[in-house]
């Protein structure tokens, strides 16, 4: 009884009290601050530990690489901390001139050991940095941070003496993948010192001389013959353990000669694996940021992990705003930098990043004036609001890709033609006008990115669809395996499975089932392969279409389908190579041709992001990669 | 009294053994691990990582070494997610938000839900008493996240009195602490109700009708002692629970409390972070209880010589 006395009495005392109160918008417009729905927590600041988006809206505001996004133009890229950065004619070698008045937040200026610094430390592997991949262009980074010595001392600083790098591949430096894993059960769960000699034996060829200690390799050196399985005729079995044991604790950076340089303090030289045309537009990930090599050395080593640089309080920056406030799961608030190089000409005071988890609270903040821009849309309020404020509801492409991934390992979705039946059998459009709102029929992997053809191979043919399912020995679905649809509980993939589900029955005449995890359960399940078709997708890190292609190879962890094509890697190789864009371009076509056509992967749409922007936020324009320089908004002030 | 007392610390103290190394085995068997991530992390990172907590050794050796930091150093770790982090952090941060919210939530169910059922009771079958139950009821069955949401659109969309979610002004708490506080009057109302009945209809409040003592003096100075003691028994419990956060309302206001770190610990798979986050909910669960037993005996004095 009193409940209803208590709520409309303490509403309108503070009715009373607010009258004509401003809202935190408009607020936020006097003082020049954003206010920006930022989804969750950030999982840290560090620029070569995190890797999620959300982090990187907020590293984007506090830390600056060699260049920068463009506020308008996907393809195109400002000049960061660099002034210059020139390619020589094969797009190999890249020499950037770094601006001699760019300094850190604590008033150091940034130089190019800085950049050194921030590259190997992401490089090495006792890091254990999730994203050092991005870094792989580097000349050699791939083997120093894979940790491949036998490359690094034989084929990269190779000595009088050595034996060729060639006739050395063959010999033991990679695991060998033939054990029988009955054979490895043996020795699974024990140490070195616990195994006998047999044991022994199996533990190095099944790690490769790569993986062994000095002390594995000095037990061996003692009997090389008898105690590692050598190739048929190879000589140099001493030389190489001798060598392997000598340079044991020599320093991998130096031998490895990883393609970073600094030439003088404000000249780096950047040698890449080979043409790489469209590099700026890799430069623009936070992954090749710097990180203050004073700051991080004095709260620690360069790859200490839990080094606390990057707290509240130590955390030095060398973007245009620096850390201003933080408290967990609450805000997140960057100001001004007063050091920036170009501080004069960002017109924002600040950016506070709220961490909404949940898009109807943030739907509700947005409508209630206490943000200017959110992070998602709730699929209900978009057709709200595209009748009642229009103006505020923003639609625009997305550089991602959905597609169901299928086991390749499994019966029958080893056949190809099943796979590409299925796809054939899914109507895309009816999924992106009534399920996914502004998403794109997908006709390939890759989305439309400027200048790139994708391969138009993926259509709705249900007459073609039902011809090779009975080519493949289904007619009708008939003897069609019962097989299940794994998706995470989030979002509408429920309401898209059933989609798909109901397709499949109405013209394959299949029956399948959903299963729904939770998410990092759903995340086992498919990196275990423990799964028939699984829900997924992918957002581009960067403007290219390898960075759709290449998790596709064999053995990247982000393949999860068991699907691998010879031809298809000869391709990606092939285009590492080629230095004219267009040849390139035609090359991975040929290449994401070949994916197609296999189809270890069923297409859904291209991606879209629907969310609300403030009227009173300029210079916010649509961006394929959504990744917008702070620097270049402003906020109108009635 | 003090032997009761003693034993039930004890008593506690076991509970939370038992919990914490229950909590230890069940978070290890949950699919997946901290590191399942995303992006499939290469295997010589994931190795590079779980060398580096320790998660590498087996299952009992990991158990020992978390029991002797927790008693010896008590350290309750790091966050698997964030390793600058740690777990205590966390912690200070967020148990203050929660525990204010919960002491005005639960200030809101006693000053609304107690006098409610003591009303219900003393008007019992009269139309006060029915329009109690039915609110009481209403508050039970719609759950937090239809009350908070229909709040925030009424008092912040509508009425543009309060903001609709945020934790930065005074302003900010009025809506998830009612929202929080009134599914608990109602069941604090209905357990108030019923403890007042059962005492009012005992002889001893007969005798005093009898004897000519006025109604109102009845229910308070001879019904009420007696007709807390389910209440009381409720609180505790309850209390701990509010303080140690509400993962829907603070979703749906948008509070910096411990329930979003108990779920997101949870699909995290921050072992570190549930063990501690749950060994601290029980240490409140016991202590609660602990408060709860005394105030028990103390409105009733059977209670002290039985143990």
């Amino acid at each position: 009884m009193l409940s209803r006395l208590i709520i409309p009495s303490l509403s309108a005392l503070v009715l009373l009290a607010s009258c004509e109160r401003e809202t935190q918008v408009e607020r936020a417009n006097r003082e020049g601050i954003l206010l920006f729905g930022n989804s969750n927590e950030p999982k840290g600041l560090d620029p070569q530990v995190v890797s999620g988006v959300l982090e990187s809206n907020i590293l984007r505001a506090l830390c600056e690489g060699l260049v920068t996004d463009h506020p308008s133009e996907d393809a195109a890229y400002g000049y960061g901390g660099a002034e210059s950065l020139e390619p020589d004619e094969t797009s190999t070698v890249w020499t950037a001139r770094l601006r001699r008045n760019a300094r850190w937040s604590d008033g150091e200026p940034v130089t190019a050991r800085d950049y050194t610094f921030s590259y190997q430390r992401i490089l090495t592997p006792s890091f254990g940095a999730k994203y050092a991949e991005m870094l792989y262009f580097l000349d050699g980074a791939q083997e120093f941070n894979r940790g491949f010595r036998g490359r690094i001392l034989f084929e990269r600083s190779p000595r009088d003496g050595d034996p060729a790098w060639q006739e050395l591949a063959a010999v033991g430096f990679q695991a060998d993948e033939s054990i029988p894993a009955e054979a490895l059960e043996a020795i699974a769960g024990k140490s070195w010192d616990e195994l006998d000699p047999a044991g022994r034996r199996l533990w190095a060829r099944s790690r490769g001389l790569d993986g062994l200690k000095r002390a594995e390799l000095e037990w061996i050196a003692e009997d090389p013959a008898g105690r590692f399985v050598w190739p048929d005729g190879f000589a140099d079995a001493e030389l190489v353990l001798a060598r392997l044991i000598a340079s044991f604790d020599e320093d991998l950076w130096e031998l490895a000669r990883v393609g970073v340089e600094a030439l003088d303090d404000f000249t780096l030289r950047l040698t890449l694996r080979g043409p790489t045309p469209y590099f700026p537009q890799l430069l623009k990930h936070y992954t090749w940021f710097p990180v203050p090599k004073h700051v991080v050395l004095k709260h620690g080593t360069m790859t200490q992990k839990g080094n606390r640089w990057a707290k509240f309080g130590n955390f030095v920056s060398n973007g245009p705003f620096q850390l201003k406030s933080w408290r967990i799961n609450d805000h997140l608030e960057v100001e001004r930098n007063p050091h920036y190089w170009n501080a004069a000409a960002v017109t924002l005071n600040g950016v506070r990043f709220l961490p909404i988890n949940n898009s109807y609270t943030e739907a509700r903040m947005f409508r209630n004036g206490q943000l200017h821009q959110t992070y998602s849309a709730p699929p209900e309020m978009v057709d709200l609001m595209e009748r009642e404020n229009p103006e505020i509801l923003r639609q625009e492409p997305y550089v991602g890709t959905m597609f169901y991934r299928c086991n390749t390992t499994r019966e029958p979705l080893n056949d190809p033609r099943v796979r590409r039946a299925l796809n054939l059998a899914i109507q895309q459009s009816d999924l992106c006008n009534k399920v996914m709102r502004g998403f794109l029929p997908a006709s390939g992997m890759t989305p439309p990115m400027d200048g790139y053809e994708t391969p138009n191979v993926v259509s709705h043919d249900p007459e073609e669809a039902r011809r090779l399912l009975a080519e493949a020995g289904f007619p009708g679905g008939k003897g069609f395996p019962r097989m299940k649809i794994l998706i995470a509980s989030r979002e509408t993939a429920a309401t898209m499975a059933q989609a798909v589900q109901a397709m499949w029955r109405q013209e394959l005449g299949i029956e399948t089932e959903i299963e729904n995890k939770e998410w990092t359960a759903y995340l086992a399940a498919m990196q275990g392969l423990d799964y028939d078709f699984a829900a997924s997708g992918w957002i581009g890190d960067y403007l290219d279409p390898l960075t759709f292609l290449e998790m596709w190879t064999t053995g990247n962890g982000n393949n999860m389908t068991g699907w691998s094509n010879a031809e298809f890697e000869e391709l990606l190789k092939q285009s590492h190579q080629e230095a004219d864009p267009a040849k390139r371009y035609a090359i991975l076509n040929q290449a994401e041709r070949i994916l197609l056509e296999d189809s270890p992967t069923l297409l859904i749409a291209w991606y879209a992001r629907n969310y609300f922007l403030d009227p009173a936020v300029e210079g916010w324009y649509p961006l394929l990669l959504d990744n917008h320089p702070f620097q270049s908004l402003r906020l109108r002030t009635k | 009294m003090a032997r009761i007392i003693l034993s039930r610390i004890l008593q506690g103290l076991l509970t939370l053994l038992v919990l914490v190394t229950i909590t230890f085995f069940l978070v290890r068997m949950m699919p997946g691990s901290p590191y399942t991530d995303e992006r499939a992390l290469p295997p010589h990172v994931l190795a590079e990582l779980k060398a580096y907590v320790g998660l590498d050794r087996p299952l009992p050796v990991q158990y020992a070494t978390y029991l002797k930091n927790l008693i010896i150093e008590r350290d309750l770790g790091i966050l698997l997610k964030k390793d600058e982090v740690r777990v205590s952090e966390v912690i200070r941060q967020a148990f203050p938000v929660s525990a204010w919210l919960g002491i005005l939530s639960i200030g809101i169910a006693l000053l609304v839900g107690l006098p409610a059922g003591v009303i219900a009771a003393a008007k019992k079958n009269g139309p006060l008493d029915y329009a109690c139950l039915a609110a009481a009821m209403t508050g039970i069955c719609l759950p937090s996240f239809v009350i908070g949401p229909l709040l925030a659109v009424v008092a912040g969309l509508n009425l543009k009195a309060l903001n609709v979610a945020g934790w930065s002004s005074p302003s900010d708490w009025i809506m998830p602490a009612v929202t929080l506080g009134m599914v608990n009057a109602a069941y604090l109302a209905r357990l108030t109700r019923g403890g007042m009945l059962d005492v009012l209809n005992q002889d001893y409040i007969r005798t005093a009708r009898a004897k000519g003592v006025p109604g109102f003096k009845i229910v308070t100075k001879h019904a009420l002692r007696g007709g807390l003691i389910p209440a009381v028994a409720f609180v505790g419990p309850a209390f701990a629970a509010m303080i140690s956060g509400s993962f829907v309302i603070e979703t749906i206001f948008q509070i910096p409390g411990m329930g979003r770190h108990f779920v997101n610990a949870t699909t995290d798979r921050d072992y570190f972070l549930i063990q501690g986050l749950v060994l601290f909910y029980g240490f409140l669960i016991v202590a609660a209880n602990l408060l709860s037993d005394l105030g028990q005996m103390a409105l009733n004095p059977r209670l002290r010589t039985s143990a």
